[in-house]
Order: C-alpha cells, then sequence, then structure tokens
C-alpha cells in the first residue's frame, strides 16, 4: 500500500551537520555584507564547503536508493506485450508506434499554440517599460531669473501632458562666466538613497516665489539659502555641490545637462555624480551615464550594475 | 434501591408525529443535495474535506490557518466592493478614495475592513508561520507545504505593497518611490525589476495602473491557487500532532470500506456516500 503518514520512512539523506553549516556560511555572509568583508569570505567558504558536503551527502544517498532496490528487483521478464512489439519493430520497417505520434504531436502543436498566444502577452506585459522611454527637455525659464551666486528651488513639468504627477525639482545655481560659457549648477532633488526628495536646509524666501508660465506650462521659482541639503527619509545629508556628507547614500546628487536657448535656461538630460571636487564654474564633476538610487557608480559595488535598462536604449 | 431494568422510570417514546415531520424536512433538504451529489459527487467531497480524521490533541493554535484563510477571503471580498468606486488614474485615484471614505453610505466601514485586514491577514501568516515551525510541522512528508506557504507568504506582502499605492496620498506615493527603488538596488537584475515596476523611466500613470491590476488581478489569482493547493496537501497529509503528542506517527491511514463497481452505489440516494 502507498505509504501516507510516511514519517517512520527514511529519507535521504540522513541526519547531518552539513545543512547546519551551510546555514551558518550564509548567515555569516549576510551579516558580513553589513559588518565586515573579510567576514564575506569567510563566510562564503564556509557555505561553499559545506555546501558541497552536504551535497555529496544527498548524492551517494539517493545512488544508493537507487542501487538497493535495482539489485533486489526480478530481473526483468519479457511480457506478451513487449513480445509483439518486438515483433513488429523485428520486421525490416523500424514502425513508429501511432500513439507515440499522437501524443508527440498533441503536445507539440499543444505548446506552440500556447506560445504563439503567450509570448506577444508576456512582451505586452514587459516591454513598454523598456521601449520609447523619451527624455525630455523642460523650459526652466530666462536666464534673468537666475542671479549669479543665487540658488534657486525650481518646480516643473517634465511631461506637462502626464499632469502633476510629472511635477519634480531641481536645485539651480548660476556661477557666472566660465571662459566666456555660462556655468549653472543644477542639482536633482532626488535622494541618491532611495529616491525621497531632498530639501534645502535654510530658508525658503517663500515670499519672493515666482509663479511663470513657460510655453502654457507652469514653472514655479523660489530662492533658497542652503547650508547643505537633507533628506527626511532616512537621513542622507548633501553639501550645496552635492557631495554626500553623512547618512546611506552612496554617492552625490544627480545632476542635470544644461542647454541656453533664445535667453531660456533649459533643463536637459540627468546624469550621475561619483564626487564633486571643487565649487561652482570650477568644480571638478566625477560623471557617470544615469544610475538608480542606491546604486554605485564607483568602486567594485558598480560591478553589481553592469547594465542599466537605459543602456538598451528605446 | 439499585436501579434495575423493572425500577428505572419508563422512558416516554419519542413523539412519533415530530419525528416523522423532521424527517420529512431532512428529507426535502436533502433531495436537491442528493441529485447534485449523485450526478458531481461534490457535496460527498465538501462532507470529506469538513469531516475528515484529525488528531485528538490539536488545540487552537491549529485553528490558525483557517483564520488566514477567512482574513484573506474579507480582503478579497471587501476589495471586489471597493473596485465599485476605486478610479486607477493619477488625476482621480485620491478623491475617489476621499468619495468612499466619506460619501459612499458604510464606505468608510468597508475601506476600514480593507486596511485593517490587511495588517491582520500579514499577522496571521506570521503566527500561522511560527506555530508551523515551532510545532515542527514543516518536517517530513509537508515540507512542500511549507515552501507553498512561504509563496503565499511573499505573495501576500506584495499585495501589501501594490495596495499600499492605490490611495495616491504623500504617504502611498513616497513609500512606493522608496520601495521600487529599493528593488532597483538588487544586484544585476534589480535596475530592470525597478523599470518593469515603474512601467517605464519614472513613476507616472503606468505605475498605478500596473500597480492596481497585480492588487487586483494577477497577486489574488496566484494567491487563490496557492491556497487550494496547499489546502489540497494539508487534506492529503493530514494534519500534524503536537510536538508533545502521545499518538503515534506513521499509522497507516484507516481506509474506508470497500465500493462496489461504479462510482455511486445505489444506496447512497437518501444518505451520504462515505
Amino acid at each position: 500500500m502507498e505509504p501516507h503518514h510516511g514519517d517512520m520512512e527514511p529519507h535521504s539523506p540522513g541526519p547531518s551537520i552539513w545543512p547546519i553549516g551551510f546555514a551558518v556560511g550564509i548567515a555569516c555572509v549576510l551579516a558580513g555584507l553589513v559588518v565586515s568583508r573579510p567576514a564575506v569570505i569567510i563566510g562564503a567558504v564556509i557555505a561553499v564547503v559545506f555546501g558541497a558536503l552536504w551535497a555529496r551527502d544527498a548524492m551517494r544517498a539517493g545512488r544508493q536508493a537507487e542501487e538497493a532496490p535495482a539489485a533486489a528487483a526480478p530481473p526483468p521478464v519479457a511480457t506478451a506485450a513487449d513480445l509483439d512489439y518486438e515483433a513488429e519493430t523485428d520486421g525490416e520497417v523500424t514502425r513508429y508506434p501511432r500513439n507515440k505520434f499522437l501524443e508527440l504531436s498533441t503536445l507539440g502543436l499543444g505548446g506552440v499554440i500556447t506560445a504563439v498566444v503567450a509570448l506577444p502577452v508576456v512582451g505586452f506585459a514587459v516591454l513598454p517599460a523598456f521601449r520609447d522611454q523619451v527624455s525630455f527637455e523642460v523650459d526652466l525659464g530666462p536666464t534673468d531669473n537666475f542671479p549669479e551666486g543665487d540658488w534657486i528651488e525650481v518646480q516643473y513639468l517634465y511631461d506637462p501632458a502626464e499632469g502633476d504627477v510629472s511635477r519634480r525639482t531641481a536645485f539651480v545655481r548660476f556661477n557666472g562666466m566660465f571662459q566666456e560659457l555660462p556655468s549653472y549648477t543644477l542639482i536633482s532633488n532626488r535622494c541618491v538613497h532611495l529616491g525621497c526628495p531632498v530639501q534645502a536646509s535654510g530658508p525658503r524666501e517663500d515670499n519672493q516665489r515666482k509663479q511663470i508660465e513657460v510655453n502654457d506650462v507652469q514653472v514655479t521659482q523660489t530662492p533658497i539659502l542652503p547650508a547643505n541639503f537633507s533628506c527626511p527619509c532616512h537621513g542622507g545629508a548633501y553639501d550645496t555641490e552635492g557631495n554626500r556628507t553623512a547618512g546611506p547614500p552612496v554617492r552625490a546628487l544627480d545632476r542635470y545637462k544644461f542647454d541656453i536657448v533664445d535667453g531660456h535656461l533649459i533643463l536637459v538630460e540627468r546624469y550621475s555624480v561619483a564626487k564633486v571636487e571643487g565649487e561652482g564654474a570650477r568644480a571638478r564633476i566625477y560623471s557617470y551615464g544615469i544610475q538608480g538610487p542606491g546604486e554605485h557608480v564607483d568602486g567594485f559595488e558598480a560591478w553589481f550594475y553592469p547594465i542599466q535598462p537605459q543602456d538598451l536604449g528605446s | 434501591m439499585t436501579v434495575t431494568p423493572e425500577t428505572r422510570p419508563p422512558v416516554p417514546p419519542p413523539s412519533r408525529k415530530k419525528k416523522r415531520l423532521t424527517d420529512k424536512l431532512i428529507g426535502l433538504v436533502m433531495i436537491p443535495i442528493d441529485w447534485i451529489d449523485e450526478r458531481s459527487a461534490i457535496p460527498r467531497g465538501v462532507h470529506y474535506f469538513l469531516f475528515r480524521k484529525v488528531p485528538s490533541d490539536t488545540n487552537w493554535f491549529h485553528t490558525l490557518g483557517s483564520a488566514t484563510l477567512t482574513a484573506f477571503l474579507v480582503q478579497a471580498g471587501t476589495g471586489v466592493i471597493l473596485a465599485f468606486y476605486y478610479r486607477p488614474t493619477p488625476d482621480e485615484a485620491y478623491d475617489s478614495i476621499r468619495y468612499i471614505t466619506h460619501d459612499v453610505t458604510l464606505g468608510w466601514l468597508v475601506r476600514g475592513m480593507h486596511k485593517w485586514g490587511a495588517s491582520v491577514f500579514i499577522i496571521l501568516l506570521f503566527l500561522h508561520m511560527a506555530r508551523v515551525f515551532l510545532f515542527g510541522a514543516y518536517k517530513y512528508p509537508r515540507e512542500l507545504n511549507w515552501v507553498i506557504g512561504v509563496l503565499l507568504l511573499v505573495l501576500g506582502m506584495l499585495q501589501g505593497f501594490t495596495g499600499y499605492l492605490l490611495p495616491w496620498d504623500q504617504t502611498a506615493y513616497w513609500a512606493t518611490v522608496v520601495g521600487i527603488n529599493l528593488n532597483g538596488t538588487g544586484p544585476i537584475a534589480g535596475p530592470f525589476l525597478a523599470q518593469f515596476l515603474r512601467g517605464g523611466n519614472e513613476i507616472g500613470p503606468n505605475t498605478l495602473t500596473i500597480f492596481y491590476s497585480m492588487h487586483m488581478l494577477l497577486l489574488p489569482g496566484a494567491i487563490a491557487f496557492l491556497i487550494l493547493v496547499h489546502l489540497y496537501l494539508v487534506v492529503r497529509l493530514g494534519v500534524s500532532s503536537p510536538p508533545w503528542s502521545h499518538e503515534a506517527a506513521g499509522e497507516d491511514r484507516q481506509e474506508p470500506e470497500p465500493r462496489g463497481p461504479g462510482l455511486v452505489r445505489p444506496r447512497a440516494r437518501g444518505r451520504f456516500a462515505r
């Protein structure tokens, strides 16, 4: 009879210390990722060694289980059906049984039909998020509104068609002319820890707020006097160039490229920054392609993020 | 005085009229049930499921699974009704939630049940898991059911994650920004997962509808399916005794008396065939 309550049945592999050691190793790796690098390596070695021993145990037990019944079972006796089948196949033409053909063709056709229906659906579910991602250029208004050396917090819609959900904020400072070209610092307000809105720590001059219409789209400009930037969510802090000074962020704040067209400041694409040396127009910016919040752009941790969705093009 | 059959006061004979009436009523109720049973065996299956044998020393901790199932059914029921009034677009979502809470009759109650019931569901999931873990009920031959339970836990947490965005207020929005970016920090696949969840480079209208669809259709469907498999395994493998049980484990199951030929015995009419 089929065993229903198999608690008394032996099951393989038998109890051993290997899985416990494996678990300790994994725990060591996880703890090490937070606490110290050497612990990661030690944990990995423990996990690999114990995992290998465990796997060897399991394989040996499985092999024994296979061998035991094979030895015990009587030698197979050809049944009448087998003989019939042999008689059929012994002929000059090797016959392919019809039921086998029908079975395979049913499975095959079913698989093809399923694939024909399912693949476009899966594609429809996944691909739109990766294709035709447009990056918008936003007109932030006349350059006259950005006096030299002053910080302005600018709120704009990156895609007016989407409405309020596309509202974003950037901190803008005109650094004056540098080698006869205007220099601006445009810092994104999205924390590079996990994307919360970074706030300017310092007075906001709300009474000098300007709401201007640029191409029928509202842009709000508020003068601010930041001593630094800080994030309300998990306490990330940055200096006025966007360098991380405290908290969990892994790099400096993202920045925007800019353009000046017909006397208007245009915000172009965003890029990631590892760190900034110096200040204002003479700052040296270690810039990288756009990365998500919490992702390293330099150091060995950057190896965790070899491909970005944006790299695939549209 | 000893009580002998002679001295015992006579038991009044049951009222024949009353008995006949209850018999008749039961017979009336059983007619449609028997009709369905003979053709589908579904009432028989329900009877088997409800009256199956469990160890005699099960206790209240064994009811946590059913409690979790009940919490899920409450979530499903209230959720379907909330969907009558909820509109998953950035411009309307928050206003429709306000409408449900303040204007729709008893809307505050149903939304409250769904909101607080979500926490109850997760808490019960963990308590049920703790019971199974501490009783050792995950051991052979029930490992597969533990694995399915873990999948159910993950799906339940995903329900919490996707449902949290739907009120579309500041808390919902920024919590989801953080949650998606948290997924984005996963090695190699993380940025792609985040991109998929956002439905693009930025959080926008697509994000809300994707989360709504997952919360409404994909995840509850998957949870319902896995719950069925989970219950099937519970019935097939039986309920485990507590660790302090004196009942011997590994006893063979008491097989019911063998059936005659055919699926339905002639005597099945008028009674549940067991």
